[in-house]
This record gives C-alpha cells, sequence and structure tokens, in this order.
C-alpha cells in the first residue's frame, strides 16, 4: 500500500462502536475531518434495495429470468411485456375472473382472424409450480420462434394459440403467501370450514362419479356442482364461444405421463388408437433431449380414475386432440421440483406439444 | 378394476406395487447417503390368493438418488401381497436384488456423517427441505434422505393398492440427545398421495448409525389446518 502524506486526505470508515473514541481522538489531536457519509449501513440497505427491485421487475421479456420460480405479480408483468414486445402477434384476453376476483388472462398469439385454435393451459393446480413457469417458457419460446421455426410458423398461419398460464391464480397466490401445497380454488363451502374445489374434478364429464370427492375438505372435492367454479366456467363459456377449437391441452405435474381420454370411465375414446399413437409419437420426442422417461395411456388406466376432468370435457364437446401432461419428476421432488430443472422441463415438453401442434395441423376436421 | 396376469408394467397397479418394493428395499438399504428410486418395471403380474388377498409379482429396475445421474440401475425382483382384511394391514414383500450387497461405496461417508453429528454439541434443526422451490443445502441432503428412509417405513406400512405414496417435504427436522450411539433425529414429514392427492404429515422419531441402519422409534399422524385429512386407510 502507498505511503500516506500528512498532506494528502485519507477517508477513513468508522464503526459504530468506535465513533466516540475516534471523534475524541481526532479532536485531542486537532486532526480537521468532516463527515462525508452519516451511516453507510443505510446507503447499502438503499441499494440492495433497488437491486432488489430491478431484480423483480426485468425490463423486457430478454431480461426476464426463466430459471426462477416467479409470484403472481411477476408473471402478470411478463404477460403485458411480452404482448407490448409482440403486438403484432400476441394478444392478451381476460376469460373471466377467479373466485377472489384476479382476472383470468389468456395469451392469444394469432396472426389472421377466424383461425381455429389450439388451447394449452398451466397451473390449473397451483401448487403444481413447474407448470406455470413451463408455460412462461413456451410464451417466450412462441414468440422466440414464429418466424424463425418454420413448423411453428405454419402452425400460427393456420391456427391461433391459446395460453392460459396461471390457470387458478388464487391458489397460486395462497402457495405464495400461505400453503406451498395448496391445489384447489380458493372458493369457500358453504357448510363447511374447509375451502376450494378441485378444478380438474368440476368439469362436466362424468361429473359426481368415482374418481372425485364430495368432501369439501378433500383435495379432489368436485364441487356443488359441475362448472361451479368461475376459473372452471370462464374456460367452459371460453372453449364454446369460440367454436372452433382442434387441440386442448392441459399440464400438470408430477408424474412423466402423456394422457388422453377418459378419467371417468374405462370405456375407451372412439378415437383411442390416434390419441395412442400421436401420443407415442409425441412423448418419443420429449424423450429425444434429456432421455426424460414418460408413460403415456389414457388416464383411467394409467394413472388413476378421474371424473369431472378437464380433457373428459373438452373431449366429448369434440376436441379431438385432448392430452394431459404431468411434467416432472416421478416423485423425488414432487412439486418441489428444483428451480434448475425449470428449463430442461419446458424444453423437452415443448416438443411434445410441437408433435401434437403439427399433427393437429396436418390433420383438419 | 382388477385385472388377474399380465399387467401393463408402466400402468398404475404395477406401479403401485412396485412402489411397495421400493419403500421396503429403502427400509432395509437407505441411508443418509443412499436412497433408492424406481426407474422403470419390466413386468408385472398378479393374481388372488387364499385369504382374500392379492399378490404381485414384480420385475424392475431401481437407481440409487445419492449418486446421480452416474449412478448404475439395479434389477430387482419382489412378490408385494396386499391382504384384503376388514381394518388396514401392511402389505407384505419379499425382495431380490442384484449386487445389492456389492455397493457399499458409502461407507466413508457414513462415517463422517456420524462422527460429525453424535457429538454432544451437535444440535441439527432445519425447516421445509427442500423449500418451496425446490433448494436445499449440500448440508442437508443426507438429513433429507434419512428423512425419505425414515417416511419410508411409513408409506411401507400404509400402502395398498389404492396409494401410491412419495415424499413431499421435509417440513422439519430436529436433532435429539443421542442414544446408545445412535443418531436420534425427529422428523415431520409431508407425505403426498396420488390417488387422493392428499398431503398427509406425520411426525416420526428414527435413529440411525452406520452400523444398525435407520430404525424408526415413533410415529404420530398430524392434522393440517385446515383439512385434517386422516391417511387413506
Amino acid at each position: 500500500m502507498e505511503p500516506v502524506h500528512e498532506s494528502l486526505p485519507v477517508d477513513v470508515r468508522v464503526p459504530f462502536h468506535s465513533l466516540q473514541a475516534v471523534r475524541a481522538f481526532l479532536g485531542y489531536n486537532q486532526i480537521q475531518y468532516n463527515v462525508m457519509i452519516m451511516d453507510v449501513q443505510d446507503l447499502l440497505d438503499d441499494e440492495q434495495r433497488e437491486m432488489v427491485k430491478y431484480r423483480s421487475f426485468p425490463r423486457s421479456t430478454d431480461d426476464f429470468v426463466y430459471t426462477t420460480y416467479h409470484d403472481l405479480n411477476s408473471i402478470n408483468s411478463f404477460i403485458d411485456m411480452l404482448v407490448a414486445e409482440n403486438s403484432n402477434l400476441v394478444s392478451k384476453i381476460v376469460i373471466g375472473q377467479s373466485y377472489e376476483n384476479r382476472p383470468l388472462n389468456v395469451l392469444k398469439f394469432s396472426t389472421g382472424a377466424n383461425r381455429p385454435g389450439i388451447w394449452i393451459d398451466t397451473g390449473i393446480h397451483s401448487r403444481e409450480w413447474v407448470t406455470q413457469a413451463s408455460g412462461i417458457w413456451f410464451a417466450k419460446k412462441i414468440v422466440t420462434d414464429y418466424g424463425r421455426d418454420p413448423v411453428l410458423t405454419d402452425i400460427l398461419s393456420n391456427y391461433d394459440i391459446f395460453l392460459e398460464i396461471v390457470t387458478n391464480p388464487d391458489g397460486f397466490a395462497y402457495t405464495h403467501s400461505n400453503d406451498r401445497m395448496w391445489r384447489k380454488t380458493r372458493k369457500p363451502n358453504s357448510g363447511s370450514s374447509c375451502v376450494g374445489v378441485d378444478p380438474n374434478r368440476n368439469w362436466d364429464a362424468g361429473f359426481g362419479g368415482a374418481g372425485s370427492s364430495s368432501n369439501p375438505c378433500t383435495e379432489t372435492y368436485r364441487g356443488p356442482s359441475a362448472h361451479s367454479e368461475p376459473e372452471v366456467k370462464a374456460i367452459v363459456d371460453f372453449v364454446k364461444s369460440h367454436g372452433k377449437l382442434k387441440a386442448f391441452v392441459s399440464i400438470h405435474n408430477y408424474s412423466q405421463m402423456l394422457l388422453y381420454p377418459y378419467g371417468y370411465t374405462s370405456t375407451p375414446a372412439m378415437d383411442q388408437a390416434e390419441l395412442h399413437e400421436l401420443a407415442r409419437r409425441a412423448v418419443t420426442a420429449l424423450q429425444s433431449l434429456y432421455s426424460t422417461r414418460y408413460t403415456y395411456g389414457s388416464i383411467i388406466t394409467t394413472i388413476y380414475q378421474a371424473s369431472g376432468g378437464t380433457i373428459d370435457w373438452t373431449y366429448n364437446q369434440g376436441i379431438k386432440y385432448s392430452y394431459t401432461f404431468e411434467l416432472r419428476d416421478t416423485g423425488r421432488y414432487g412439486f418441489l421440483l428444483p428451480a434448475d430443472q425449470i428449463v430442461p422441463t419446458a424444453e423437452e415438453t415443448w416438443l411434445a406439444l410441437m408433435a401434437i401442434m403439427e399433427h393437429t395441423r396436418n390433420n383438419p376436421y | 378394476m382388477a385385472s388377474t396376469g399380465d399387467l401393463e408394467p408402466t400402468h398404475y397397479p404395477a406401479r403401485r406395487a412396485a412402489q411397495v418394493a421400493l419403500h421396503y428395499l429403502n427400509t432395509h438399504h437407505g441411508s443418509p447417503f443412499r436412497v433408492f428410486g424406481l426407474q422403470q418395471v419390466h413386468k408385472a403380474s398378479a393374481e388372488d390368493v387364499e385369504a382374500g388377498g392379492r399378490k404381485y409379482k414384480l420385475d424392475f429396475s431401481v437407481t440409487d438418488w445419492a449418486s446421480g445421474s452416474a449412478g448404475p440401475a439395479l434389477r430387482c425382483s419382489a412378490d408385494v401381497l396386499f391382504p384384503r382384511t376388514e381394518r388396514h394391514s401392511a402389505p407384505d414383500v419379499k425382495l431380490r436384488c442384484e449386487a445389492l450387497q456389492q455397493i457399499n461405496r458409502t461407507a466413508q461417508e457414513e462415517e463422517a456423517f456420524y462422527q460429525k453429528h453424535i457429538t454432544p454439541d451437535s444440535a441439527v434443526s432445519a425447516r421445509d427441505i427442500p423449500d418451496s422451490y425446490g433448494n436445499m443445502s449440500e448440508e442437508m441432503q443426507p438429513f433429507w434422505r434419512l428423512a425419505r428412509v425414515a417416511a419410508s417405513f411409513i408409506m411401507l406400512r400404509e400402502s395398498s393398492e389404492n396409494t401410491e405414496f412419495n415424499m413431499a417435504q421435509v417440513a422439519s427436522v430436529t436433532q435429539q440427545e443421542s442414544s446408545e450411539e445412535q443418531l436420534m433425529l425427529e422428523f415431520v414429514v409431508l407425505l403426498h398421495d396420488l390417488p387422493s392427492q392428499e398431503i398427509v404429515q406425520w411426525k416420526l422419531l428414527a435413529s440411525w448409525s452406520p452400523d444398525r441402519g435407520v430404525r424408526v422409534l415413533q410415529t404420530e399422524w398430524q392434522p393440517r389446518c385446515p383439512h385434517a385429512t386422516k391417511p387413506p386407510n
């Protein structure tokens, strides 16, 4: 270190407990001083706050951190930024409100009017965090690949893509504020102290049958009636009024499965052979990336009997390519999937989604 | 819904039975540095047996989660008998895995971990492992594995053909005073049952040493507010 001259000023940071002694020393020795910064810690705290703020609110979807889990505000900011950056391709539709009056936001990717559509939803079960995180990644992937990837560009020249990233926003907020393991909606149940309905047992397909519960205090409570949950009703209304959805994919975790109807009955779906073969191809594509093992089949044979499920209803509405994904993993971390697996999960799942979308585009009906 | 004869290896009846075999394997061979997970079911069949039970015959592969993606797969076969009794009773498992005795690479790590925490002033205490974001520190990994092994005793005991258990999270670990040269740990674990989707909370007291392995001394089901759903059985 350089020698210090008497004529050169020197800066000293004084810990609080030494303040008195240093002041006394300087005064006694008649050393001139002035205070540059009253409290260094204050400055550091301010800087920390600024840094955190900057981290939480990226200025563009290129700044956005895809390798971490986000909260509802952050995801809604992402959605608005994505629309602003790609207004020729992307718009936001609000299809309804949750029980607690949160907007049900859907991203519409469209290059022309009156097109048939493909629907993807994530986060219908709020604790399945890798799904909302993947939904964010899918949204960015679509705008990145449009105009670059010939297959996606061709799909978007013929179909609109609808993506609902946070399908159960009340539940999602609750997983951040209160209970990481919350699955259902947050609507109170009359006559019970238990809250919430399983939005994937609330659809009008085998509603009330085996594979859902009549007890409000359970995770698979079906609700008082089919479509009683505003989060579900909003999608039902959207599907019916759109009238031209040709594929419908609802994404969950965990189990590493690609499933097709039915869950409420063991009667095979009319299109079982085609759905099975397409699932096989989609899973092959998925596995090609990181060798993640996936199982596929009908819901009722592969995972368990489940009544009132989303894709049973959409299939019965005539949306032939109705699929449910159960993403990573197979139980080791389950819902608490480490954030470093978000992007690999989204990347491999995207390959399966592309297979489904491409098949839909090549087999109009 | 029950079928007899050959089962589709990737579908739930075979998978649930295999998971039971995995719980059994972990109770016998799990440690802070070894937890087995199901890799694949190769073949499975089931038949009804006398006294109203159902026996599954399984051929499957497992991997050790502690050795990451580098670990080899072990081939196993098992007979899993689910009794059909008025009140639930635990399934019965007979299990054979190839080369199980040969994997003892973890003896050093186990000894080091044991020595570190058997000292009187070791007082490990932690919550939410992993945390909401799936994060788990290096230091906590052996405790997570111990909890997973200890939880396997409960999962094995509570299993039926209608359940499929995994451990969702370690809510807490609190080291107790060592006894008889055993590490004593009190865990609160959250188990997840796939078919019912319920999260079930259990408090348990477990002991471990490199010689004696994992033993579970006490278990206590705990209600979770606001739900208080009892175990599926």
